[in-house]
């Protein structure tokens, strides 16, 4: 398989991903809005998931519901027509290889948001909206599952996948902790209904709910998300996914090297003593640094082509790279 | 629907209807079925057809739209229909013509028997714009240099189908044909149960055996790989659809690098690997910058290197867009006749030639009612139409004939036949054109009908999409006994 287009199916993978995240995120942090109409700053969380801060201060003076929605829906780099339009792009050069039908449905989804996206700036037409994009997300990516076969293409759309899982799960739990620590936020009381909207962002209340017999609560949430290995989004089933599909690959040492480097830093903290003692912060941007570690060996060992070839794609969720 | 209406221009053929906007023979069934279905169905499958188009991406590019690169693929859901005796005979035209084309380019870069017997003129290639010196000498498989060649056909108000041109360098459009085909399934699946069509999907198949058949390296799985400029090229969705029609890998110039050993490899996630056969979607000149255009970035740099030495096969070799110049055109039914001993089956439209000076003051004395065309131009650039023409135009015209008379030829105004095309709440004539495809290496094969360009614009004679026209579906339709 050439090395351009096991980088576009990596990409390909990982914009898949950011845009069924990112329309998961919003969904949440709406429904959540609604529980708690006194608390500030709500909207600001998702600028910093996200990590836009800059981008976004460059285009609104004002963080508030409806630019934050304008921005993450429209924005040029960082939305989600951003992300499909990435998607889109790295399928697009590379129509040999993926199965034709995933390639209608990205058309689908690039043709409904771009029909659609005002919609989701009032609350109204948020939740259809965001139902519809993740539907189809959740449609290419069971199709592509149902119809790839187990080979080199489809590991990367794998691994692509998983590392921007494990980069979303981390964000959220940072910010998570971010937004409980500030006394500004007042969150107090309702500190249950963020570890409960934290959970159901990335889609985990139930798993963490059969699971974990205890009430919602921090210490157990960060605990399940960062090291659970049975539930799909956690950082440590995501890296050990990424492990195993790294694993077919060939001239795999240096890869399997940096997985193993971020597994241990999971494995060897005792995430909840972090917590309490207020250093998760730190600890989850030494988590994102290994993810950065992954996302350049395997630039280096699969990717990387020539000196002179197109720049390569962030390691980032800020910077967008689009192959156009 | 009433056909009453319906009006098919003086002296100009239909391919669907007689002058008295009956149905042609063996046509019955399709011209009820639009008489029968009103306007406003056949927009509704008008609609589900774009419709498809969009979902399946079905896109050609146009430059000079600046941010906006792909575009969707203009389709006209009726069918353009020739029957199966006819073409026939049409495909042993074709086969023919191709056969002395690949010999006459073969004798040009090796023996010039041709020119020695002074069956052409010498002159001739030292100035035509895409003779190779480089190739001199080469002498592919097969003895042939154009293994994929898109001829375009037009029919003359007498019925008569002539060559206009033969395209032998990267010719386009042979994806269209196939996805029309797949559209007109399925928005107008009735018909095909009253008609028996020719299938077509089988080119992709051939094309592979046909490039797997010049592979330098005798084995089993030769590696093809289809080489593309890359996105922005107008016919990239072609390029990636045929590669993903072959099982082959799609390539741009930087997946590739040519070895010490003078073979090329691509760079893939196991290291290099070793490619056999190149299907290259790249114009000569930006092959290889190490032999021509210096600051090409699009091509592989000692590619023509390992071509020489037969270590990688090219299809099409470079050098053979020689015979795209269409001033060689003229030449053609010559050639059949000089290295086959056959008289042409498809008639050339007959052409002034310039540099003959009785021939070039016809010309310029007689223009207004010529067209007249560039000799190296393709996608109908730079064509003056004498009637529709300013004076300045015209005036300009004459000069640049006087100044390089080489560069051009003039031909009489062919009446392009029409189709009825779905306009505006109606049907109406509309001049079309006929692109079949034509394979050549250790076989022949000619695709069952082609790509059918329609203008547009009511009384256009120009059908390329980039510049406003569309294509239909063609039906070759299996003879009856």
């Amino acid at each position: 398989m050439l090395s351009r287009v096991a980088e576009r199916m990596y990409w390909f993978g990982r914009y898949l991903e950011r845009v069924e995240n990112t329309a998961r995120l919003i969904n949440v942090n709406t429904n959540l809005i609604m529980d708690l109409p006194k608390v500030k700053h709500i909207w600001e969380s998702l600028i910093e998931i996200t990590g836009t801060r800059d981008a976004f201060d460059q285009r609104f003076s004002r963080i508030d519901e409806r630019n934050v929605m304008k921005f993450l829906l429209d924005d040029e780099f960082s939305s989600i027509k951003a992300a499909i339009l990435g998607a889109r792009e790295n399928a697009r050069t590379t129509r040999e290889i993926m199965p034709s039908e995933s390639w209608v449905l990205i058309n689908e989804l690039s043709i409904y948001m771009n029909k659609h996206k005002t919609k989701g700036i009032n609350r109204a037409g948020r939740h259809e909206l965001l139902d519809e994009i993740i539907g189809i997300c959740n449609q290419i990516t069971g199709y592509l599952e149902g119809t790839m076969s187990a080979d080199t293409p489809y590991h990367f759309i794998k691994i692509g996948r998983n590392l921007e899982r494990a980069d979303m799960t981390t964000r959220i739990v940072d910010v998570g902790c971010l937004n409980l620590m500030n006394p500004e936020l007042e969150i107090g009381q309702y500190e249950n209904i963020l570890w409960m909207s934290v959970l159901t962002s990335l889609n985990a209340y139930q798993m963490y709910r059969q699971q974990v017999q205890d009430t919602v609560n921090g210490e157990d949430v960060v605990d399940f998300l960062l090291k659970n290995r049975q539930f799909p989004r956690g950082v440590a089933h995501c890296l050990a996914e990424v492990a195993a599909a790294c694993q077919s690959l060939p001239r795999n040492d240096n890869a399997l090297r940096s997985i193993t480097h971020a597994q241990r830093t999971i494995d060897q903290n005792d995430v909840i003593a972090l917590l309490n003692n207020e250093k998760l912060h730190g600890f989850i941007d030494d988590v994102q640094l290994d993810l950065s570690d992954i996302n350049g060996e395997l630039t280096t060992t699969w990717f990387q082509r020539n000196v002179d070839q197109e720049s390569n794609p962030s390691q980032s969720f800020t910077q967008t790279h689009l192959f156009t | 629907m009433d056909l009453k209406n319906y009006a098919i221009p003086d002296r100009v053929f239909d391919e669907i209807l007689t002058n008295n906007n009956r149905a042609r023979p063996g046509l019955g069934q399709l011209v009820s079925f639009l008489k029968k279905n009103g306007i406003q169905n056949l927009n509704e499958r008008k609609h589900n057809a774009e419709l498809a188009i969009q979902t399946m991406g079905i896109t050609f590019t146009v430059y000079t739209e600046g941010t906006n690169i792909d575009r969707e693929w203009p389709f006209d859901i009726i069918p353009r229909v020739i029957h199966q005796k006819e073409w026939t005979s049409v495909e042993k035209g074709l086969k023919q013509r191709l056969q002395a084309l690949n010999l006459f380019i073969n004798d040009i870069y090796n023996d010039e028997k041709i020119i020695k017997d002074k069956r052409v003129p010498k002159d001739l290639l030292a100035s035509s714009k895409d003779f190779r010196p480089e190739c001199r000498g080469m002498k592919p498989v097969y003895n042939t240099w154009a293994h994929i060649c898109g001829t375009d056909l037009i029919r003359d108000g007498d019925g008569t189908m002539y060559v206009l041109e033969d395209n032998l360098r990267v010719p386009s459009g042979v994806s269209y044909m196939l996805e029309n085909r797949n559209i007109s399934k399925r928005v107008m699946p009735e018909l095909f149960k009253n008609h028996d069509i020719l299938p077509m999907d089988d080119y992709p198949a051939q094309l592979f055996d046909t490039l797997s058949s010049i592979s330098p390296r005798p084995l089993d799985y030769p590696e093809v790989v289809v080489l593309t400029p890359g996105i922005y090229n107008s016919a990239y969705f072609e390029h990636s659809f045929l590669a993903q029609r072959m099982g082959a890998e799609l390539v741009e110039g930087s997946d590739l690098i040519v070895g010490d050993d003078d073979c090329v490899y691509m760079k893939t996630v196991e290291g290099l690997s070793r490619v056999d056969v190149i299907y290259r979607r790249i114009d000569d000149l930006f092959l290889d910058p190490e032999v021509f255009n210096k600051d090409s970035t699009l091509g592989v740099k000692g590619l023509m290197r390992a071509w020489r030495k037969g270590n990688v096969a090219l299809a099409n070799a470079p050098g053979a867009g020689v015979a795209d110049d269409k001033v060689v055109y003229t030449y053609v039914p010559e050639m059949i006749k000089y290295y086959l001993g056959e008289d042409p089956i498809l008639p050339n439209v007959p052409s002034y030639m310039c540099t003959d000076k009785k021939q070039l003051q016809h010309v310029i004395q007689n223009i207004e009612n010529l067209v007249v065309k560039p000799a190296n131009e393709s996608g109908g650039y730079g064509m003056y139409i004498g009637p529709r023409e300013s004076k300045r135009r015209t005036a300009e015209m004459k000069r640049l004939l006087k100044a390089n008379p080489r560069n051009y030829i003039a031909q009489p105004i062919v009446n392009l036949s029409t189709v009825p095309t779905l306009c505006d709440n109606n049907l109406e004539a509309r001049h079309v054109d006929l692109r079949p495809f034509i394979l050549q290496a250790n076989k022949s094969y000619v695709t069952a009908g082609g790509l059918t360009r329609v203008a547009l614009v009511r009384g256009s004679l120009v059908v390329n999409s980039s510049q406003g026209g569309g294509s239909k579906d063609t039906w070759i339709l299996a003879s009856k006994d």
